[in-house]
Parts: structure tokens; C-alpha cells; sequence
């Protein structure tokens, strides 16, 4: 499947020699060697899963508080937004690129999260983490009912049925108006909490907060790829005849998929909630569904890494083309379609010359064995 | 009752364009198996080459021409220079690539023409008609949408039937293998498949925008009808895309009508799930066939 990123090296059986890969950073245990057998002695030592993720993620996390400090203000608060879209478009990545589903409509539950956390602000004042969390599942039941609907459906039925979702939704705002604000949406207010003082900016406390949820998402996500749920996501991406008669529940596999997905993009929309201060139906609107497909093909689907790839270049690009389109003498409402292209644009030329995205790319050009979570059950299975 | 009434033609005028996308998507995923999300796109920007034509001469009908030529031209070079690169490979690539175009072609009218809404002129007049007093929903415009429509979908279902490029079209669509070794030139027939597509949706865009306005995304809500109706239809047949078109116009017009206009997309979106639900097919597929 293309969706996967090129991996000629990882398909490859055990005992082929051809890998190109330096055997100093990874020696291949003795084929005759069972697993339990080949302990670090055999001059293999593997870092518990777990513990290396936690492990990257706590670096990550020192160096994002530190660079919190250093890049100032508008930085911090462009470091806030990229890390919402990091938890949505890490949830899409996972959906496409491992279970093989397609979504045109997570904006839609970007919005089904914002919209809640924007009601339990206004109505219940709930502490932030814990209006997270609720909005969080919110959006998963809403992906579930989605989900269940959308088990049967395949490729462009799935993906004209969420193209809808993400049309049809927004007019609920409306609809609603007296709860949900229509098109002015709503509008709270967060502060910095007390005990990091009186002098602690705000988009560093946005960055700090946004920052932490995408880090324990990339975590949880991580684990749950590399764990049998999503080895059977792959067994069913790959070839959904053959996995429902090695006794996968393919339709249940695919709900599950549907409901990660939402969930992230739950979250996601809770923290692009919180980074503005506001909701409203054009911060959900059809283009954000198409940003996060963008930011995840870009990026490479199936790959996490890919995830940050594509959601940082997703925020810095457009103001970027949109600054330079001013400058160089468009007017507003002119330039403001010069990102759009771009997505187009980079949509095409990625599924047509490079469906492995950027982190597909970066691996190849470096010939890394990187761990992503699409080739980890290959190479264990190699090494087996 | 005149209100029923009304509502019912309103919904049949409606219709007809879903009917007119749906049909359009009918052509392509026969030949293809490429569901065309860019086609509302393609129709939107060859409504704008119209309306550049109309605003520069101040004659409809050479818009019009303009329109589905371009329409043609457009379907054509899109599917041989973008969609021929994904053919043979997974599905998904070809959904992504397609909504790729659907957004490159957005974003290009948008830098092209701006994003502001645009008037559209209509073809023929737009007060309502009435027989004697009582005044009906519909308009001269109406009508004429309604008789294009028609008889594009019997141009078409005649070019099929009864001519040899359309039994050459039909072939590929059934099985491109067989029909290239009957000398059938496939890739040539795919081309034309997408302009004719190509043309159909710039029908459809000429028609439905007048009363839409034009913008960039213009189309976007037109386009997801139209799916639905091709879906309501079984995404196979011409005839059922037609009939869906107009079994959703009739059920949004009565949706809006009756309850409140907001709600219409909503409508659409359970309609289609309904329909996907419980007839995967289509409401009119006969036995449910299994396409592995």
C-alpha cells in the first residue's frame, strides 16, 4: 500500500542480506536465536518500549520549556497552535495511514471538542485538564456514532460521507444559536494559572499547556500503534479480506481507528479553542478538515514524526506565502487563497511523487532505520 | 396545497442540478473507479470563465459555450495529467489526489478572481410564474434548468446506447482489459469520459449558480448533494443518479420548507448515511453484488 512509507529495506524476510543498513547501529541478532534468547549479552540492547518513549518525551519536554523561554512571545503562542494541530493531525495520520480509513471531516470533531470545552467554560467554569478530558470524550462519542456508521463504508464513500459531515455540521451553530452562538460562536477567557506568578505571559502558558497534551498524545498514540491494536490496523490496511479471516473484528478494528481519530481531533479543537479564546464555525469550517489531511499527507501518513513535520509547516508556510503574497502586492482577500493552492498543490504532488511524505523522504535520504511505528512490527518480526 | 406543490417543484428544480453533478461523478467512477471530489471545483471555476465571457461581450450564450467547452477541456487535461498518475495504485491515493485538485482548483480561482461573492446572471427570467393567481414556486430559469438537464441526460443515454463511442465508453467502463484487446483505445476513452463529465458539471455550474452567487467554495454544498445523489442512486447507474437527484431535491425542498431552511445540510448528511446504511448500493440496485 502506498499509503505507507516506502520501506523496500523492512519488507524484505530476515535472512535477506540486502539491508542497507550499518550494521554498528543495529546488528542483527543470530537467525538461529529465539527472542527470549537473545538478551543484551548478544550485544543487542533495546530500550523497553515504554520507557523510550517517556524517555524522548521528557527531552522533548526540557527543550520545549526551555525554548518557551528564549523565542518570545509571538513564538510561543505560533508553538501553541502548531501543538494543536499536532494532536489532530496525529490522530488523522494514525487513521489513514494505519487503519487505512480516510477522513475529510475531523474538523468536524475539532469542533464537536471546542464547542464543548467552549460550553463547560461559559457554564461551568471547569479547570482546564478536566474540561480537556471532558471535551476529549465528547468528541470520541461522537466519533463512535460516526464510526459505527462508517465501518461500512470504503474509500470514497467514507471519504465523500465525512466531506458532508464537515459541510453539514457547522449549520448546527446555527441552528442552536441560543447555546451554541451561531455565527459569532463563543467567546472565554483563560488566565495563567497562580502559582507560576504574576509575570508568566500567557501564550507561554498556552505553549506550556498545548506543548504537554500534544507530548502525552504523541506518547499514547505511539504505544497504542506499536501495540496489537495497531499491528492488527495494519494487518486490515493492508489486505482487510485476509485480516477478517485471521479472525480480526474488522468492523470493530475500523470503529476504534474512527474513535482514536476523533478523540485527537477532539482534543486538538479543545486546544485551538483555548489558543484563540474562541469558538466559532469558521475556525471549524470546511478548510481546517482539509488542512489536517494536508498537514498529515505532507508529513507522511502512518508516521507521528511525520505528524509534527506536517502541522508545524502547516502553521509557519501559509503566513509565510500569505506575507509574501502582501508584499509583493496582492490584496488581503487575494493572497488569502495563495495557501489553499498550496495545499492543493502539495496534496497532488505528495500522493503522486512522494506518497511516503516528508518523514517517508527523510528516511530514505538518510537510510535511517528509524523506528516508526508502520515498520516496528516488521522488524521484529525480522529479528525473530 | 399550492404550498405542497410548490415546495415539490421548488425541490425538482433543485434537484435536477444534484441530479446533473450526480450524473457527472456516474460518468467518472464507471470509467475510473475515481470518485471526483473536484468536480463541483471544476464547475465553479468554469462558471467564472462565464462569467468573465458574459461581463466582457454581455452575451449569455456565448458564456454558456464557454462554460462547457472549457468544462471539456478542463475534465480532460485534468485526468491526463493528474489522475492518470494514480491509476493502478491504492484507492486512497486517487481520493486524496482528487481532493487535492478540489482545493488547488479553489485556491487557484481564488487568486485568479478573488474571493468575494459574485452575481451570476440566469438565463432566462427569474419571477416567479403563475397560472392565474396562484403564484408558483418556480421560474422560467427553473424550467429551463429542468429541460437542459433532461436533455443532456438523453443526449448522453443516447450517445451510449446507440453509437459506437458510446459502446466503446460502456466497454471500458466494463472492463478495460477486454475492450483493449478488442482494439479499444482505453486511455483515449477515459479522456473522453472526463470531459464529458467535465461538461455535464459545467452545466450543472451554470445552472445552479445564478442562485447560489459565485465564490470559490461556491460549489461545495452543490458537490456533497450531488454525491448524495449519485450514492441515493448506486453510483453506477445514470438513470439512478438522476432519479436521486431528484428524490433529495424533493426531500431537502420539503426539509427546508417545512422545518427550517438551516437544517437542509443537515438533511443531506443523514440521508446519505441513511442511505449508505441500509442500501449500500444504491435504493435502486437490484442484488447486492460484491465487489472484491
Amino acid at each position: 500500500m502506498t499509503t505507507t512509507p516506502p520501506e523496500p529495506d523492512q519488507t524484505s524476510s530476515p535472512d535477506q542480506p540486502s539491508r542497507a543498513v550499518p550494521l554498528v547501529t543495529k546488528p542483527s541478532p543470530p537467525a538461529a536465536a529465539p527472542p527470549a534468547a537473545a538478551p543484551p549479552q548478544s550485544g543487542r540492547f533495546r530500550v523497553p518500549t515504554l520507557a523510550r518513549h517517556l524517555g524522548v518525551a521528557v527531552l522533548a519536554a526540557v527543550v520545549l520549556a526551555i525554548a518557551t523561554t528564549m523565542i518570545g512571545d509571538y513564538r510561543d503562542y505560533e508553538l501553541a497552535e502548531i501543538a494543536a494541530f499536532v494532536v489532530a493531525v496525529a490522530g488523522l495520520t494514525v487513521l489513514i495511514g494505519l487503519s487505512g480509513q480516510i477522513s475529510i471531516g475531523n474538523g468536524a470533531f475539532m469542533a464537536v471538542g471546542g464547542y464543548a470545552a467552549a460550553l463547560l467554560f461559559v457554564h461551568l467554569q471547569w479547570p482546564l485538564a478536566a474540561i480537556l478530558l471532558a471535551a476529549t470524550a465528547a468528541a470520541a462519542l461522537a466519533g463512535a456514532i460516526f464510526g459505527v456508521a462508517a465501518a461500512r463504508l470504503r474509500g470514497p464513500y467514507l471519504a465523500g460521507a465525512t466531506l458532508m459531515l464537515a459541510v453539514a455540521l457547522p449549520a448546527l451553530s446555527t441552528q442552536f444559536q441560543s447555546v451554541l452562538g451561531g455565527d459569532q460562536g463563543l467567546g472565554f477567557y483563560i488566565s495563567v494559572p497562580g502559582f507560576l506568578g504574576i509575570n508568566f505571559s500567557l501564550s507561554r502558558w498556552q505553549a506550556w499547556f498545548n506543548c504537554a497534551v500534544a507530548l502525552l498524545v504523541l506518547i499514547l498514540l505511539a504505544n497504542l500503534t506499536r501495540s496489537r491494536v495497531g499491528r492488527n490496523w495494519r494487518a486490515l490496511r493492508d489486505d482487510e479480506v485476509a485480516a477478517s479471516l485471521a479472525g480480526l473484528n474488522v468492523a470493530r478494528l475500523q470503529i476504534v481507528a474512527f474513535i482514536v481519530s476523533a478523540a485527537c481531533a477532539g482534543a486538538g479543537g479543545v486546544l485551538l479553542a483555548v489558543w484563540i479564546g474562541t469558538v466559532s464555525t469558521s475556525l471549524f469550517a470546511l478548510g481546517v478538515s482539509i488542512q489536517l489531511l494536508t498537514a498529515a499527507v505532507l508529513g507522511g501518513l502512518g508516521s507521528l514524526v511525520g505528524a509534527i513535520w506536517g502541522s508545524a509547516l502547516l502553521v509557519i508556510v501559509p503566513t509565510f506565502l500569505a506575507n509574501f503574497a502582501t508584499s509583493h502586492g496582492m490584496t488581503q482577500t487575494t493572497s488569502s487563497s495563495v495557501p489553499i493552492l498550496a495545499y492543493g498543490v502539495v496534496l497532488i504532488a505528495v500522493m503522486v511523487g512522494f506518497p511516503g511524505g516528508i518523514q517517508g523522504a527523510l528516511v530514505r535520504f538518510f537510510n535511517l532505520r528509524r523506528r516508526r511505528p508502520a515498520d516496528y512490527h516488521q522488524e521484529e518480526k525480522g529479528s525473530t | 396545497m399550492v404550498e405542497f406543490l410548490n415546495f415539490t417543484l421548488e425541490g425538482l428544480s433543485a434537484g435536477m442540478i444534484y441530479a446533473a453533478i450526480g450524473l457527472s461523478l456516474v460518468l467518472i467512477w464507471r470509467g475510473t473507479r475515481v470518485l471526483n471530489y473536484a468536480q463541483g471545483a471544476m464547475a465553479m471555476f468554469t462558471s467564472y470563465l462565464a462569467l468573465l465571457v458574459i461581463n466582457a461581450t454581455g452575451n449569455y450564450w456565448l458564456g454558456f459555450a464557454v462554460a462547457l467547452a472549457s468544462g471539456l477541456v478542463i475534465g480532460a487535461v485534468v485526468e491526463r495529467v493528474v489522475i492518470r498518475q494514480v491509476t493502478g495504485k491504492p484507492p486512497l491515493n486517487a481520493v486524496i489526489v482528487s481532493i487535492g485538485l478540489l482545493i488547488g482548483i479553489e485556491g487557484l480561482a481564488g487568486l485568479l478572481f478573488g474571493s468575494n461573492n459574485r452575481s451570476f446572471p440566469p438565463a432566462y427570467s427569474i419571477n416567479g410564474l403563475s397560472i392565474g393567481s396562484v403564484a408558483l414556486g418556480i421560474t422560467w430559469n427553473d424550467v429551463f434548468t429542468a429541460v437542459a438537464v433532461l436533455a443532456a441526460a438523453g443526449v448522453f443515454a443516447v450517445v451510449f446506447r446507440y453509437t459506437t463511442v458510446g459502446l466503446r465508453l460502456r466497454a471500458t467502463a466494463f472492463s478495460p482489459a477486454v475492450a483493449r484487446l478488442l482494439g479499444v483505445r482505453v486511455g483515449r476513452m477515459l479522456t473522453l469520459g472526463w470531459a464529458l463529465a467535465g461538461l455535464l458539471g459545467a452545466l450543472a455550474g451554470m445552472l445552479v449558480t445564478p442562485s447560489t452567487f459565485l465564490s470559490p467554495n461556491s460549489m461545495d454544498v452543490i458537490f456533497v448533494l450531488g454525491f448524495t445523489a449519485a450514492v441515493i442512486g448506486g453510483l453506477e447507474s445514470p438513470a439512478g443518479a438522476v432519479a436521486g437527484g431528484l428524490i433529495l431535491g424533493v426531500v431537502l425542498s420539503y426539509a427546508g420548507g417545512y422545518l427550517n431552511s438551516q437544517v437542509v445540510n443537515l438533511f443531506g448528511l443523514a440521508a446519505l448515511l441513511l442511505v449508505l446504511m441500509l442500501r449500500p448500493n444504491g435504493l435502486f440496485s437490484s442484488a447486492p453484488a460484491r465487489r472484491v
